[in-house]
């Protein structure tokens, strides 16, 4: 197939009708270095639609109470709006019951959540844990940590050169001794879409409960934790349109329910005496503390924003806007992409020649085009891949093709430049 | 805003591309590493120092365009010089990239490496030019290898 740039069809998309949809993200319209911005950066963090911005400002301005606690108009109205939140989520993941979704600050503290309520509570000297090659520090540090401090062990499912996890030997790696998976669902780093229904399902039939670490799918691909029947769900509220500080754990509630709290406090507890302290039911067992009640209110309407584009929408339009920059970036010379699955969302990484990442993104800049240059936090992927760092493009709702080709158009420059 | 294009002049391109004294010294008596963990520019110096004296210095590394033409340069114009002037230098540069020394209108001994004066407006950039000049430091600091020089 030839392809022509489509310039001047800037907005056209099949599934997405961007131009309406941009006009809902106000820094879109922002300039820099003299240009328009070319946000592709998503998977770092994405932008908020004024909805969200919108009903944060009306939650501060008109409904700020802490929650929970009071017996105030006001503390009932925050508490209604933080709970109306909570069940955003949970419709959100398919999640049978809002007592199921904990607010923890992102997919990091949800992991590590888990790590210390579960993993803390169950697993003890010679247990193993299976984990990934292109998992991200989050999902690789809280488990060394565990297996540090009780001797569990470490095993890691390999991958192949296109970045895709290699079934087989996840399937061996099970032992008597496995007690717990924790997998990404969608590489940051690469890309790769896991085929994470199956393999939830080996781990249960090898008795072992399963976390997926879901922050860079959430805001990529419909997902429901029942159909699924995964044991956890993280996710982090700024990857999904929503604000910093918040994200949601979900858990089977009968495994919440037999965790430990991760920290003590106001809000986890029922009754507290220097003898004696009961913990709050779930999810509030896990709360302690006031929450980011602004945060999780925005993250509701961030999701409600995002169900009324329509997921699978969303989907359609970002794969084709993938497979356009893979095959613009693919026919320049020089270029070697990073991450080839078949099954990918929301991300390109690539290398331009020697040229070091930084020096990519850098000079991209000056175009106005925000890329991601470094390792990504998922070192071990990139020691797979033979490379220090490398250049990422990712996708949100709101890019277009035409800002595709202003990539691949700065990446020629970059090319000039270095001669 | 800066334009980076500036920076990326020729002699900066021309030491990412042909670093200068790119190696290990074989009579090292001064070894240093550096890292720069957010975007894992590492690079290694090895100096022989005598009487006072860079009589030879090498580096290697994996580090961007900016780092390896910085740790280049650098290499070129200490060789020879006492640790004295070198200290200088790494004062010089560092209060260059960080935007306290104004090489147009202040005195300085910094000569070509002016051309890196452009890092100060990157900020997310300031620290891979200065990368070599710290570990330069850390080197000199460093205890004398011992197997050398005795
Ligand atoms: C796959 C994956 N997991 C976890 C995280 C951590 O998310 P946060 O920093 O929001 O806690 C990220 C963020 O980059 C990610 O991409």
């Amino acid at each position: 197939m030839i392809h022509r740039p489509v310039k001047n069809a800037a907005f056209r998309s099949e599934a997405l009708d961007v131009t309406r949809l941009r006009a809902d993200f106000p820094i879109l319209g922002r300039r820099i270095n003299g240009k328009p911005l070319i946000y592709l950066d998503s998977a770092a963090s994405a932008q908020m639609p004024m909805a969200a911005i919108e009903r944060m400002r009306r939650y501060q301005m008109e409904e700020h109470a802490n929650v929970h606690r009071g017996v105030h108009s006001l503390s009932e109205i925050a508490t209604n709006a933080y709970e109306d939140a909570r069940r955003k989520v949970r419709l959100f993941l398919g999640a049978r019951e809002d007592r199921e979704i904990v607010f923890v600050r992102g997919a990091t503290e949800a992991v590590n959540l888990v790590m210390h309520g579960y993993g803390r509570a169950f697993l003890g000297a010679g247990d193993e844990i299976v984990i990934s090659a292109l998992e991200h520090h989050s999902n690789i540090v809280p488990w060394q940590m565990l297996c540090q401090e009780k001797g569990a062990i470490l095993r890691v499912i390999p991958m192949n050169d296109a970045g895709e996890l290699l079934l087989d030997e996840y399937e061996k790696l099970f032992s008597a001794r496995t007690r717990f998976v924790a997998l990404a669902h969608v590489s940051n780093a690469l890309g790769t879409v896991n085929p994470i229904a199956e393999m939830i399902r080996t781990a249960h039939r090898h008795g072992a409960p399963i976390l997926i670490d879901g922050a860079q799918a959430a805001p990529h691909l419909p997902v429901n934790v029942q159909e699924l029947d995964c044991d956890f769900y993280a996710f982090s509220g700024h990857k999904v349109y929503g604000p910093t500080g918040v994200g949601a754990l979900y858990g089977k509630a009968a495994l919440l329910e037999k965790m430990q709290p991760y920290q003590g406090g106001g809000d986890m507890i029922l009754n507290v005496s220097f003898e004696h302290t009961d913990y709050n039911e779930i999810p509030f067992k896990f709360e302690a503390g006031t929450p980011a009640i602004a945060a999780a209110i925005g993250l509701g309407a961030a999701l409600d924003y995002v169900g009324a584009v329509g997921l699978a929408q969303i989907a359609a339009h970002e794969h084709q806007l993938l497979s356009y920059a893979t095959e613009l970036l693919a026919a320049i010379p020089e270029v070697r992409i990073i991450g080839t699955a078949r099954a990918k969302a929301g991300v390109i990484s690539f290398e331009v020649g020697d040229v070091h990442p930084h020096d990519v993104g850098t000079l991209l800049n000056d175009e106005g085009i925000a890329i991601r240059a470094g390792h990504h936090c998922a070192q071990p992927v990139m020691q797979s891949y033979g490379v220090a760092a490398t250049a990422r493009a990712s996708f949100g709702l709101y890019n277009t093709l035409a800002e595709v080709d202003a990539l691949a158009a700065g990446i020629h420059k970059v090319k000039k430049v270095f001669g | 805003m800066a334009d980076a294009r500036a920076l990326y002049q020729e002699l900066i391109l021309d030491h990412n591309k042909k670093p200068r004294n790119f190696g290990v010294l074989a009579d090292a008596n001064r070894k240093a590493e550096g890292h720069n963990p957010v975007c894992g520019d590492h690079i290694s110096l090895s100096l022989h120092i005598a009487d006072g004296r860079i009589e030879n210095i090498a580096f290697q590394g994996q580090s961007c365009a900016i780092c390896k033409a910085s740790s280049s340069l650098m290499t070129s114009i200490v060789k020879g010089k006492t640790v004295d002037e070198a200290e200088t230098l790494i004062r010089e540069f560092r209060d260059m990239a960080t935007g306290k020394l104004d090489t147009r209108n202040q005195q300085h001994h910094l000569g070509r490496l002016s051309v890196f004066a452009g890092v100060s407006e990157l900020p997310s950039r300031v620290k891979c030019a200065i990368l070599p000049w710290h570990t330069l430091h850390a080197a000199f600091e460093s205890v004398e290898n011992a197997t050398t020089e005795k």
